[in-house]
């Protein structure tokens, strides 16, 4: 009987080990401790750009700041000429396209549509000076715009339509002496307001993580780690991690979560497991345009109406335009859940001049590729925009109009609010035909959510996707999701064969209650039968 | 005919039968909120809960095959063709006229051919599919992360969860059918007693076997082990 004991024991001591050995555990409990250690430790610079006599001399014009930048940082000048804040282009491979270059160029969005023909406003987004045209020579390295990115003083500000240049009120030698890594405003002068205002474009990138509190984002939290955007998207050379995919095409560069979190990040195995599918944004950012409303939907068609021969705007409860002469009109969200897509890190863009094939659907200005048989593709959250734009019905080609101008006459849609002239001064630009007929016509654009990460309380929980009812994944549908999905014959099976044994259960007892019932009542008609078991065993009643 | 109090069920037997009722009960009500049929405990708290219970029967089922080999039990469920056409007529007709049951319930032979029958079967639903499918279901990934189950290269966890959800719907039309079917011993609850006391009260058979009258259970598995050599050789290597 010891024996038996024994080996039972041993038996369930090597079905334990067994089980651990398969739930191996590759998580590690110091990362999270290290990174909480490490972030809200703030780097003090090495040097003291006070002190340095060439920055106080009296600079008369920016491109004298960048001289001197230049002569000490030697090289770094032709470091910023490679990147893509200063080319605004990239070398890209599109599988089906070959060896691409693919930026502000040839490419195309549904928001304010394209920037050729228009670089005298949005060059206040370039990194350089005086960018006033396609002319503008990239290989002057005088024109690089140091401070717009190394300002730790917060008071160097471009101003607008001034393709590029600082505002007059800036002093110089002062920003000039306060330089350092870049921080959170630097970046986010741009990258908050593109699409023409705060949060119009990403969602997830706007004016509220200039200094976010916890419940914004976890990790940029002012009071907490106060991490900056250069702290995730390291860069060397100039050459900084993470691009957008409306641009983008190739996987790689790529800023992503597990550089500093890893593969394992969590305690639970079964969580671990699904990073194989799901990237961490997918449930650590339930919601996005979490305090200022983001650009849903724009509507150029309606653009262009005038109220007493003049532009004019409305707006909504919150203060968002909702109809802008100039740009049409448009919808908002705030506090959205973000759609869901497979995302292998490869894109597809509609690129200046492609013909559109089908121009009854909406047109996908750029493609996220992936799917679940693809290996390499994760579920990502996206938001996504869509527009109704004007295109050439006749070429069936996207149209790039001339939108801004500073005065009336030259075409452009913002000053005269002709679809047609703008049209044709916009491809004239583009060197594309135009045939004189402007049509509009849906697209479509996808953001990948990347930022404004929640606290853990409030992460995608289990059942927000695996749910028969509206499962956060429900338009994914290339994949069996447990609780989500079923199979209508193992389901029609399982409950009928259920059902027919109730069925069986149900009509055999009560066949069996009648008969016992019958056979006790009259108990004198049963006497002849002599090997039945004497009483009554079998019946209910007992 | 005489009637004996018979230990017919062993303590071991007996745990066994309510550990596994509780399990699959347990299991199933767990599996069908994973599966998104209802929601009670939560769904993170289901899977968790399905797989310490899942962990659970299969320690249960290694230590139930270790008890059947080394009693001899496992020949209790040999299936039989003997007398299974006696046992269909007896519970489609002479249930109803209070006729005998067709096959004697003895120590050694406890189950019916039907039993048999439907008990072997439930082992291998319970055993190789469940087990192997549920194992899969937690462990079988695409594509896999650390390599665990790199040869199986099925690309979606559908047919291994279709094929366990199919074994559990038979699993709940068996409870409810052996639930019933208990009711159909000598008396109503003699089956249900005899499974937690581990007595009934059988006919005196004319077996040259005398035991269990006296001391319980213990004879008779040693007259089994005898019976049996592989298992005493097996209990030696352990």
């Amino acid at each position: 009987m010891k024996k038996i004991v024994l080996a039972l024991l041993l038996i369930g001591i090597i079905i334990f080990s067994a089980i651990n050995l398969l739930t191996t555990k590759n998580y590690n409990e110091s990362t999270l401790e290290r990174l909480k250690e490490k972030y809200p430790k703030k780097e003090s610079p090495s040097v003291d750009h006070t002190q340095f006599a060439i920055l106080q001399k009296k600079f008369n014009s920016p491109p004298e700041v960048t001289e001197a930048c230049i002569s000490c940082h030697t090289e770094r000048d032709k470091e910023v000429m490679r990147s893509s804040h200063w080319n605004w282009e990239r070398e890209e491979y599109i599988e089906g396209r070959g060896i691409v270059y693919i930026g502000k160029k040839n490419a195309i969005n549904n928001f304010c549509i394209g920037v050729e023909g228009n670089e005298q406003s949005c060059a206040k987004c370039h990194i350089g000076f005086g960018m006033t045209s396609t002319t503008f020579s990239f290989t002057d390295s005088k024109n690089i715009d140091c401070l717009v990115c190394h300002d730790n003083s917060e008071t160097y500000v471009k101003e607008n339509e001034q393709a590029g240049l600082p505002d007059k009120s800036v002093d110089l030698n002062f920003v000039a002496q306060h330089v350092g890594k870049p921080k959170r405003s630097n970046c986010g002068v741009c990258h908050f307001f593109g699409g023409g205002g705060n949060n119009v474009k990403h969602g997830d990138l706007e004016s509220a993580l200039f200094d976010p509190s916890r419940d914004v984002d976890v990790h940029m939290d002012a009071a907490g780690p106060d991490m900056q955007c250069v702290d995730c998207h390291l860069t060397e050379k100039h050459v900084i991690l993470g691009k957008m995919y409306s641009l983008s095409s190739m996987n790689r560069n790529r800023s992503t979560c597990e550089e500093c979190h890893g593969d394992n990040p969590h305690s639970d195995d079964i969580l671990n497991e699904h990073t194989v599918k799901v990237a961490c944004q997918t449930c650590h950012i339930p919601v996005y345009a979490k305090v200022n409303a983001t650009k849903t939907n724009w509507d150029w068609s309606t653009a262009g109406k005038l109220k007493n021969g003049q532009p004019y705007e409305e707006d909504d409860a919150d203060g968002n335009h909702t109809y802008l002469s100039i740009k049409g009109s448009f919808t908002w969200g705030k506090n959205l859940k973000p759609d869901y897509i497979w995302f292998n890190g490869t894109a597809d863009h509609y690129l200046l001049g492609d013909v559109i094939k089908d121009t009854t659907k909406p047109l996908r200005i750029n493609t996220l590729n992936g799917s679940y048989s693809d290996k390499d593709s994760k579920i990502i959250p996206v938001k996504i925009h869509r527009a109704i734009q004007p295109f050439d019905p006749v070429y069936k080609v996207l149209i790039q109009p001339k939108l801004f101008a500073d005065k009336k006459g030259e075409g452009a849609f913002w000053q005269d609010f002709d679809w047609r002239r703008s049209s044709e001064a916009g491809m004239k630009e583009i060197e594309l035909p135009f045939s004189e007929q402007v049509s509009f016509i849906k697209t479509e654009m996808f953001w990948p959510v990347n930022h404004m990460i929640s606290t853990k309380d409030l992460t995608v929980q289990c059942n927000e996707c695996h749910t028969r009812n509206n499962s956060r994944l429900a338009s994914l549908t290339d994949f069996y999701m447990p609780a989500r999905d079923y199979s209508s014959l193992v389901e029609t099976t399982g409950y009928g064969i259920i059902l027919l044994t109730l069925l069986g259960v149900i009509v055999h007892g009560t066949a069996r209650i009648f008969t016992s019932r019958k056979r006790n009542a009259p108990s004198i008609s049963h006497k002849g039968r002599g090997n039945e078991s004497p009483g009554d065993q079998n019946s209910l009643g007992v | 005919m005489e009637k004996n109090k018979v230990y017919i069920y062993k303590a071991f037997e007996r745990f066994w039968h309510w550990m596994q009722a509780i399990l699959i009960i347990f299991l199933g009500f767990t599996g069908f909120e994973i599966h998104g049929s209802i929601s009670f405990f939560g769904y993170q708290n289901a899977v968790q809960y399905h797989n310490i219970a899942a962990y659970t029967f299969i320690v249960l089922i290694v230590f139930a095959i270790f008890w059947h080999l080394s009693t001899g039990e496992w020949k209790q469920y040999l299936p039989t063709l003997e007398n299974i056409k006696a046992q269909i007529d007896y519970y489609f007709f002479g249930i109803f006229r209070n006729a005998p049951h067709p096959t004697k319930k003895t120590v050694l032979s406890k189950l019916n051919p039907l039993q048999k029958l439907v008990y072997a079967g439930l082992k291998i639903l319970v055993i190789p599919v469940m087990v192997i499918s549920g194992l899969l279901y937690m462990f079988y990934r695409y594509p896999q992360k650390d390599g665990a189950i790199q040869v199986l290269n099925i690309g979606s966890i559908e047919p291994i969860a279709l094929l366990h959800t199919f074994g559990a719907f038979l699993l709940i039309a068996f409870v409810i059918a052996h639930l019933y079917l208990i009711t159909t011993g000598t008396t109503v609850t003699s089956n249900l007693k005899a499974m937690i006391t581990g007595y009934e009260e059988l006919d005196e058979h004319t077996d040259d076997e005398k035991k269990s009258s006296e001391k319980p259970g213990t004879g008779a598995v040693l007259e089994k082990n005898i019976k049996t050599e592989s298992v005493l050789v097996e209990k030696e290597t352990l």
